[in-house]
């Protein structure tokens, strides 16, 4: 008998399942943060070697065979080696360098990809005789992995060791900025409409309403939204940044909206009072006093739904933004593709090469993406004003 | 004279803010009316009791059978699955930072979780693709299973994952707005720590957990890039989860980027489905809606 009179038999089994359960929460924060830890780590270790890539020093010969038949400017034994892409690209060299005719230049050139991935020990499909060719440049050192200024500077080919992701850059800028010269005008007018305008009436609550449940519909419906009304509808052209830009602006809309509403009720009411004590007129109080006041906070928020506009994909698609698109955008109606569609696009590549450039990319957009929140972060807590 | 000057303008203001906030009514009516005119169209050309009891889906052939039965079979288990990771986690996490977690503790895993919210999904679809699915292949082989590369399991869990920040987010506001008498009184009463949370705070919450589970899971059934990368396009109805399985989303993304003529039913049934996913996913909406309302309601909190 234990002298205790408060003593409870149970308590031991209770503090037992207390701990448990603790360790369960533990346990599930933990899972969450070894997910974010194993994931990045995995990307970054396949995205990797896409920084570096292969070049062969080898003789080129300039003369009018090779500007024909651009296979004979390297000898036989090397054609299997260096790029076909490069090749390619001699006519062009020729037209812009006419002195170049004739002669046989010994120069770093861009290796096929095949070669690229035997250097980097990954899984290749070469023949005997190539790698032999390939061991004896290694000897020679005239084979090495350099710096991958194509993949930074080139847009999409469908040759891996020439493809780039500068295209599908430019048409994401071209994309956020329709997205954004929409959506954020449009946005904080309806945030200032139902924050200081509106009386509680049907409109109010049915803008309310709809509001809450356009933040909730899949991002994929505003892709057919996009291909029923602005392209077919309207005839806007397909696959362009415009019609883009216009269904991602329709998307972030909500976010924007949220955001700012917030940042507008922050705003004391001290300061629309003081202004009417003044005689100004509720257009000049927002305008010259609450938008000022709660504009980080706004700011804030677009810069959140721009973040998720870049990262969306599922809309684009429908719109037909995965087209091959090797050159740069110049317009918003040229067709474009987008990083994320880029992404996707290679994801989809059999060649072995594209995996590291799809992790690449990923690694791009996901260091645009956290420099975008840490703007964000950066901002609101720069401006916070504690009432 | 100078009065009339500012009414002028204050109406013109007015105006132009109230056309602005019209556009977002404009958007739902345009996406529901874009989507039900495809559809009916669709329904026109094929029958519509066979779009939803129907087992057979061959598009893109002379006598075509639109039955998405397998579909939305496929569409149900990849969810289940990821509501079977992201709920247990979700709610968990959320637990361990508002109960558990200090203030500096909360501070950092905040914006982590937030991070993990901002990963776009197409990097979801190629990390189940490239690493999960991979992954799973191997571990039911030692195990003398076998499991395809696109399974429906390896997208679950990594749509799981991608919801986790939604529900645990959510949950954590949810549980942080629950009045601190409740806790102090139940304590008082001599119950432990878990106890407290388990039997007290937990469901006083329960509204709101609820809300978040049914966001999270709306936004798994409309989720698209991890499910057309890593899921197969064939649909299947089966019970194993091991097998390759389609889901709504993936049949809609097919359908439109092919080179079919608009007009054929090919296309149109991505309308079809899109219609099945609009109206789903607006009732998960006004469902976890009125559930945060009674939650709200209850404890009188205005901030969530």
């Amino acid at each position: 008998m234990n002298p205790n009179p408060f003593y409870d038999p149970s308590l031991k089994y209770r503090h037992r399942s207390a701990n448990l359960f603790k360790w369960f929460t533990r346990g599930s924060i933990l899972f969450t943060l070894a997910f974010l830890l194993f994931f990045l780590f995995d990307m970054a270790r396949t995205a990797y070697p896409a920084l570096w890539q292969t070049y062969v020093k080898v003789d080129v010969s300039y003369n009018d065979k090779s500007a024909r038949m651009t296979a004979r400017a390297v000898s036989k034994k090397y054609r299997k080696i260096v790029s076909r892409a490069w090749l390619r690209t001699i006519p062009k060299q020729l037209e812009e360098y006419p002195e170049l005719l004739g002669t046989t230049v010994k120069q770093w050139v861009l290796a096929d990809d095949q070669v690229d991935q035997y250097l980097k020990e990954h899984h290749h499909n070469l023949k005997q005789k190539t790698i032999s060719v390939v061991e004896e440049l290694k000897i020679r050192n005239e084979i090495e992995l350099q710096w991958n200024a194509v993949f930074f500077f080139r847009g999409d080919s469908k040759i891996p060791e020439y493809a780039g992701i500068l295209s599908a850059l430019v048409g994401s800028v071209l994309t956020l900025l329709v997205t954004m010269f929409i959506a954020f005008p449009v946005g904080v007018m309806t945030a200032v409409y139902l924050e200081e305008f509106s009386r509680d009436n049907w409109l109010t609550r049915l803008i309310e309403v709809n509001i809450n449940n356009l933040a909730a519909i899949p991002s994929i419906l505003f892709g057919l939204l996009g291909l029923a009304v602005f392209i077919n509808l309207f005839g806007l052209p397909r696959s362009s940044p415009l019609v883009g830009g216009l269904t991602l602006a329709l998307m972030t809309l909500p976010i924007i909206i949220v955001s700012s509403r917030a940042a507008l009720r922050s705003v004391p009411d001290s300061i629309r009072q003081a202004g009417y004590g003044l005689g100004l007129t509720r257009v000049q109080i927002v305008q010259g006093h609450v938008l000022p006041i709660a504009f980080p906070g706004i700011l804030t928020g677009s810069i959140i739904g721009l973040a998720h506009a870049m990262g969306e994909t599922a809309p684009l698609i429908i719109i037909g933004m995965i087209a091959f698109i090797p050159d740069s955008p110049t317009t918003i109606t040229d067709a474009a593709t987008v990083l994320p569609a880029q992404i996707f696009t290679w994801a989809g590549m059999p060649e072995r090469a594209y995996v590291e450039k799809t992790a690449a990319g990923i690694m791009v957009i996901l260091l645009i993406l956290f420099c975008l929140n840490a703007v964000a972060i950066y901002l609101r807590k720069k401006y916070e004003i504690k009432w | 004279m100078i009065k009339t000057k500012i009414n002028h303008g204050e109406r013109l203001v007015r105006s132009s803010l109230v056309l602005a906030s019209i556009i977002s009514i404009a958007t739902t009516i345009g996406i529901l009316f874009s989507i039900l005119f495809q559809a009916v169209e669709f329904f026109q050309l094929k029958s519509f009791w066979y779009f939803v009891s129907g087992a057979e889906w061959t598009p893109g052939q002379q006598d075509s059978r639109f039955g998405a039965l397998p579909i939305f079979a496929g569409t149900f288990m990849i969810t289940a699955i990821a509501l079977m990771v992201a709920i247990p986690v979700g709610v968990g996490s959320a637990i361990y930072m508002s109960e558990y977690a200090s203030r500096f503790r909360r501070g950092l895993l905040k914006p982590i979780l937030e991070i993990l919210a901002g990963i776009p999904t197409v990097v979801y679809g190629f990390f189940a693709a490239l690493t999960i699915a991979p992954a799973i292949v191997n571990i039911f082989e030692t195990m003398g299973i076998d499991a395809a590369y696109n399974s429906a399991l390896a997208c679950g869990i990594v749509m799981g994952i991608m919801i986790i920040p939604v529900i645990a987010s959510l949950s954590d506001d949810v549980l942080r707005a629950v009045p601190n008498s409740q806790r102090s009184a139940s304590l008082a009463l001599g119950m432990t720590h878990s106890e407290t949370i388990r039997h007290v705070v937990v469901p006083s919450a329960m509204p709101g957990i609820i809300s978040a589970s049914l966001l999270g899971l709306s936004k798994a059934i409309g989720e698209t890039m991890i499910v057309v990368m890593a899921a197969g396009l064939r649909p299947n109805l089966t019970w194993n989860p091991l097998e390759d399985m389609t889901t709504v989303t993936v049949r809609i993304v097919d359908s439109l980027v092919g080179d079919h003529a608009f007009d054929s039913p090919d296309t149109l049934s991505a309308f079809a489905l899109g219609l099945v996913l609009f109206v789903f996913t607006l009732i998960l909406n006004m469902l976890s809606l009125s559930q945060i309302r009674k939650f709200k309601l209850r404890y009188k909190v205005n901030t969530l």
